[in-house]
């Protein structure tokens, strides 16, 4: 039986369509795909993403044990600062994609991850920990729920006294929301997973619903709608963001997924450090494109993508773009094919649809 | 929900019906909210002749691509190419102006169809 969120009830009654995923009972849909995703790039749109995990590492040596386990350089973060990273493994293929943040006493470390790789996560992360540092799975306590979109901010300040205006991007604040007040997790992260500008709220679990239902009241005047996993990966797709399990996994390393950027190789030594040094400096086999389909045809994970015939690689996530109005897809393929190619064709079910090649951030919100 | 007295259905979701001498075919409200948000119809060429259960075209949403059946047999007479540009018509009106085909010398023989309570029944058993 798949797990439920502390806020499963919200969702039957709000009448979701659930899926499963990552081993969780999830809203796939409320009012509609296409609806949920336009009210976020429009106004906003609540997501309960509450299947993400949490580790919390403390102790002296909290630091040194997250800059061996992540390619990204932490040592670099100021308390209450996060940034995205990967994990990887001795060969440099990614074990997972993270958010580690700094905490607000800029001594434990959090670690955010996915919900289907989160035992695997914490098995990996304890079988390598080292000197004073202790490990606790925080995921079934804590709710993450995510006001995204351009009137987010407005909507999340009617509830706190945090000065959200000066909470910079990737960074966190611990504030008193909702009138609930919970020093110990409730935390307010200038993050997303939509490519809008927003925030993601930790709160003890048990109080998931009565934050729920708070931030539902304050949007409905500014348009705000719950929103589900369908638009979240459309969103997502449409701003760049990958998708562990689908978009990379342990057969791919991080420069081949166009996620080199997360990679320090100067910051000391790293799980996948040597490795990664290797496969950088013989340059990768393959590379992460991304395409735009001339038509309204969906390209989908597994679809061959061809070169004058020829396969060269194979569809990573497609989607249909509602900003664009075309179908939009990430790719890996053999990087060599592509160089100075502008044009690819991808196989949709015998069916050869054109795509251009374009950079795999479709969507860029305008910023003021 | 419009009157469907004249309508009869698959167990693929498909629908056909003959109304003023004109036999149409499409997909239902059923399937359509299964769905979710419609994007894309691939859609047979005029004077295509079918079979009853032969594959027409494929429809696709966000969420999946799903092959559409043939209810009954006969020569495509006609496709809504309405859906090309407004393909969500599909999902605002499954039984009207989201028809896909219009079929001439429609062939029966072959076919297994249900009638609207038989239909009805079949949904509300998933």
């Amino acid at each position: 039986m798949a797990l439920r969120t502390p806020l499963y009830h919200r969702h039957l009654a709000l009448g979701a369509r659930m899926v499963e995923f990552g081993g969780y009972d999830m809203p796939l849909q409320y009012s509609g795909i296409r609806e949920e995703h336009l009210a976020v790039r429009h106004r906003a749109g609540l997501f309960d993403i509450s299947h993400m995990g949490e580790v919390r590492f403390g102790g002296a040596d909290a630091e040194a044990n997250v800059q061996q386990l992540v390619t990204n350089d932490i040592s670099r973060l100021d308390a209450a600062q996060a940034l995205y990273s990967v994990m990887c493994n001795d060969d440099g293929g990614i074990v997972d994609d993270v958010v580690v943040a700094r905490g607000l006493d800029g001594k434990h470390i959090i670690v955010t991850v996915n919900a289907a790789t989160r035992s695997k996560d914490v098995a990996w992360m304890r079988d390598r920990v080292f000197g004073d540092a202790n490990i606790t799975d925080l995921s079934d306590e804590i709710a993450l729920l995510a006001v995204q979109g351009p009137r987010a901010i407005d909507i999340v300040a009617q509830l706190t006294d945090a000065d959200l205006d000066r909470l910079a991007p990737f960074h966190i604040t611990g504030a008193m929301i909702a009138g609930i007040d919970d020093s110990r997790v409730s935390v307010i992260s200038r993050t997303g997973y939509t490519g809008e500008d927003g925030v993601e709220i930790s709160i003890d679990a048990g109080r998931a619903e009565r934050l729920w239902d708070a931030l539902l009241e304050a949007g409905a005047a500014l348009g705000m709608v719950p929103a589900g996993l369908g638009a979240r990966d459309t969103l997502r797709l449409e701003a760049g963001l990958r998708l562990y399990g689908q978009d990379m996994d342990e057969t791919v390393d991080p420069y081949s997924a166009g996620l080199g950027w997360t990679v320090k190789l100067d910051k000391g030594d790293f799980i996948g450090g040597d490795a990664l040094r290797r496969i950088k400096e013989a340059g990768p086999a393959r590379t992460t494109i991304g395409l735009r389909l001339e038509g309204r045809n969906i390209a989908r994970h597994g679809h061959d993508v061809l070169a004058d015939g020829r396969r060269i690689g194979s569809v990573l996530s497609g989607t249909f773009s509602f900003t664009l109005g075309s179908g939009i897809a990430i790719a890996l393929v053999d990087r060599e094919a592509i160089t100075g190619r502008t044009s690819v064709d991808v196989d949709i079910r015998g069916n050869t649809a054109p795509a251009v090649i374009v950079p795999t951030k479709f969507y860029r919100r305008a910023t003021t | 929900m419009p009157d469907l007295s004249s309508y009869r259905f698959t167990s693929s979701h498909e629908w056909v019906a003959t109304v003023d001498g004109v036999t149409r075919v499409g997909i239902t409200d059923y399937a359509q909210a299964q769905l979710g948000d419609v994007i894309f119809l691939e859609l047979p060429d005029v004077d295509t002749v079918l079979r009853s259960g032969d594959r027409f075209g494929v429809i696709e949403s966000v969420k999946a691509a799903s092959d559409l059946y043939a209810p009954v047999g006969g020569r495509v007479a006609k496709v809504n190419t309405a859906l090309t540009d407004a393909p969500e018509t599909v999902n605002s009106d499954p039984y009207g102006e989201g028809w896909m085909l219009q079929l001439s010398d429609v062939d029966e023989s072959a076919a297994a169809l249900l009638d609207e309570a038989a239909y009805t029944g079949l949904t509300e058993g998933h």
